[in-house]
């Protein structure tokens, strides 16, 4: 079968789980659901032969899963029944949608199509970049030589945004000291 | 053209769940399912028919110009690694909002202030 | 089953014997990110998943005499310097900012490559580190919290 089918029947998949997941009522399955949603953009970016966003995204999916399920284990709550307005908006918001789906479809047709790119830049990627950095995987070569001052931004961008979980985090501990000290 | 339409279909799903959905938790599941359609579909522009991965092997010479363009999986690189800080983050407020107000309602923590 | 004292005698063997060949394979993936698919950031991610594995079979009071936090913390933040260290060594020697000053040996060796591998061994760590500490944190917080 050509890849352009398995892709169809993998985003289909997908789109099905993803809406599985916003739509259930324990917060549990939810969670799991949008985690084999993620295992399903790995398997289709091995068909697009990318081995190295493969791994990466497989990896850091499961990292997701963990960091949400220990977050919020165990945290029932008394969930209401939707009111009058929400349900009005949840019409509304569906019927928006779909006409925006519909009238962007003679817009999809000006992309060139699945299976040609362009490539005027990436021709000389793929030629020099063995030669001139010395590295066979030319993904690597791409962002650790040609354009390492984005990955110099991506590395503090991922360090902020640890720094910022740390810190929200461990209010508690300072709240709990000042409380000693007052009393 | 359909695996594009497929893509955004995906997106405009993660923004049907962002508007709606009360619930916090949804609320940082949907931001996810929109971060994955963005990065399918930025690879999926990039896929030339019959080509293979863009790594050098060693006693299998394979020509450049039958390669995949490499240049679109650079960028998503960058981007997956990000949603994940993203993904921590905002798991980390919503623990606490628990904390503080005993919901993961919405409505109810605009209504409490202070 | 206290949470502090970690899982049952199987899962403890198993990860005695184990967890030192999952940080065996990180290390293997970090070093050859110039030649096969990987590179720093998943085999950071895989260095943290192998000191999760320890955390959640042993009990977090074993981690505390284990690890040291403060030790984790200084080579995330010490990692961000490097970079910015082998950067500034790229203008002395090579003429701007990341240049790749190292010089190339041949193809599809290990070393062959400059300064792509030291970036990949600087970024494999402060990956690792960095996401092992916010699991942590998380851990600790939902402790505290039962008490």
């Amino acid at each position: 079968m050509p890849v352009e089918s398995w892709l169809i029947f993998l985003l289909s998949f997908m789109i099905v789980g993803s809406i599985i997941a916003l739509e259930m009522k324990d917060l549990l399955s939810a969670v799991i659901s949008v985690g084999v949603v993620g295992l399903g953009v790995s398997v289709a970016f091995l068909l697009v032969q990318a081995p190295d966003l493969a791994v990466v995204q497989f990896l850091f999916e499961i990292f997701s899963i963990i960091i949400m399920v220990r977050a919020f284990i165990k945290k029932d709550y008394h969930q209401e029944a939707p009111s009058k307005v929400n349900k009005i908006l949840t019409g509304v918001t569906l019927i928006t949608l779909i006409a925006v789906f519909l009238l962007s479809i003679p817009l999809f047709k000006l992309i060139p199509t699945f299976g040609e790119p362009l490539m005027t830049t990436s021709r000389y990627y793929l030629e020099n970049g063995a030669a001139e950095t010395g590295a066979a995987n030319i993904v690597s070569a791409v962002i650790l030589d040609y354009r390492a001052y984005d990955t110099l931004g991506e590395t503090t961008v991922l360090f902020t945004a640890i720094l910022g979980t740390l810190t929200i985090i461990r209010i508690k501990k300072r709240a709990k000291a000042t409380e000693e000290e007052k009393s | 053209m359909t695996v594009y339409l497929l893509c955004f279909a995906l997106f405009l799903v993660g923004i049907y769940g962002i508007i709606t959905k009360r619930d916090l938790v949804r609320i940082i599941i949907s931001w996810g399912i929109m971060g994955y359609a963005v990065n399918l579909m930025f690879v999926l522009f990039g896929y030339k028919n019959g080509s293979i991965y863009p790594i050098f092997v060693k006693n299998a010479p394979v020509l450049p110009q039958t390669m995949v363009d490499p240049l679109p999986q650079a960028l998503v690189l960058t981007s997956i690694v990000i949603e994940l800080g993203n993904t921590a983050m905002l798991a980390a407020l919503a623990v606490r909002l628990f904390q503080k107000y005993q919901t993961f309602d919405i409505t109810k923590i605009r209504r409490l202030s202070g | 089953m206290k949470q502090t004292e970690g899982m049952t005698l199987i899962v403890k063997t198993v990860t005695r014997i184990s967890v030192w060949l999952v940080l065996l394979y990180g290390i293997y993936i970090i070093l050859h990110g110039h030649l096969s698919p990987g590179g720093g950031f998943a085999g950071g991610v895989i260095i943290a998943l192998a000191f999760l594995n320890v955390m959640l079979a042993f009990g977090r009071d074993f981690i505390k005499n284990w690890l040291n936090i403060d030790m984790l913390h200084d080579i995330d933040s010490s990692s961000a310097t490097m970079f910015i260290a082998v950067g500034i060594l790229g203008i002395a020697f090579g003429g701007s900012f990341l240049a790749n000053f190292i010089p190339h040996g041949t193809l599809f060796n290990l070393v062959s490559s400059g300064t792509i591998q030291v970036l990949n061994i600087v970024i494999g760590l402060k990956v690792g580190m960095g996401l092992f500490i916010v699991v942590w944190a998380l851990v600790l917080f939902h402790l505290d919290q039962k008490e």
